[in-house]
């Protein structure tokens, strides 16, 4: 059963769980045996670009020593050879499109999104 | 000028879903940098915020374990910036809402917060400058 991971919500509790938590359940699922691609959309668009690992929160004397890093997140399905999508006119709309993909991320058209969908037996719109 | 150097604050997020919980917290901790009372009613959700049992953990896809992943968590949050506010010598009362804690089972507080109900929320209001309510969306 092929699976879409839709990932809109960005930067979603980032701080408190280190990664973004549905990135790191398609990195889980994939090593579960399931087949499974991910389309970037919306605000998450911006991951397929990012460069940086987020900085590190003080919280008083509390200190992150192992900030969110979704480059890290990304290369690792790119490894698991996990398709990523991401749609070219939302990184426009952003003003991102002129900035390098992270490896493993594949830039679509708009018009091809519902060709894309019907790929899969299911998707799911996080 | 009003000398009332007191804010409360009244969150109804738990933790680990919202990016609204980060922010409160970067709130508070301003809020100390600036000399500021801090007054917290935890309602709803929030009560979590400082249950005792949340716990570290490893992170297989991190390549890491418990110690070296330093899994953020609330409840230190909580008692680090109580440690501040000692160290400035400024209050800083945690409210929690026994009914959220009831419904909840969230008994277990850290000894940071104390239990507490509507009747504190307004009585930390009313003798606030102001109060924040950051409601969940």
């Amino acid at each position: 059963m092929k699976i879409l991971q839709v990932v809109q919500s960005a930067y979603r509790t980032l701080v408190e769980e280190q990664d973004d938590t549905i990135i790191w359940l398609c990195e889980n699922l994939h090593c579960a045996g399931a087949d499974i691609s991910v389309l970037l959309t919306g605000n998450a668009s911006f991951y397929a670009v990012q460069s940086k690992t987020q900085p590190g929160v003080r919280i008083g004397d509390w200190v992150q020593t192992q900030p969110a890093d979704i480059t890290r997140d990304l290369a690792n399905l790119a490894e698991f050879n996990v398709p990523v999508y991401v749609i070219k006119e939302e990184l426009a709309e952003r003003g991102l499109l002129e900035k390098p993909l992270l490896p493993g991320v594949h830039l679509m058209d708009r018009r091809d999104l519902s060709g894309l969908y019907d790929f899969f037996d299911q998707v799911w719109q996080w | 000028m009003n000398q009332n150097n007191t804010l409360t604050f009244a969150f109804m997020d738990p933790p680990f879903e919202s990016e609204r919980t980060i922010t409160f917290f970067r709130l508070l901790d301003s809020a100390l940098d600036m000399g500021v009372n801090i007054n917290v009613f935890a309602y709803e959700g929030a009560v979590a915020l400082g249950f005792s049992r949340q716990q570290t953990h490893g992170n297989g896809m991190h390549k890491r374990d418990a110690d070296e992943e330093n899994h953020p968590l609330t409840k230190n949050w909580i008692t680090s910036l109580r440690d501040k506010a000692e160290r400035k010598k400024l209050n800083f009362e945690w409210i929690n809402c026994g009914l959220c804690v009831d419904e909840r089972g969230v008994m277990e507080a850290i000894q940071a917060c104390s239990r507490g109900g509507p009747a504190d929320f307004w009585r930390c209001a009313a003798n606030s400058v102001n109060t924040l309510t950051i409601g969940t969306r």
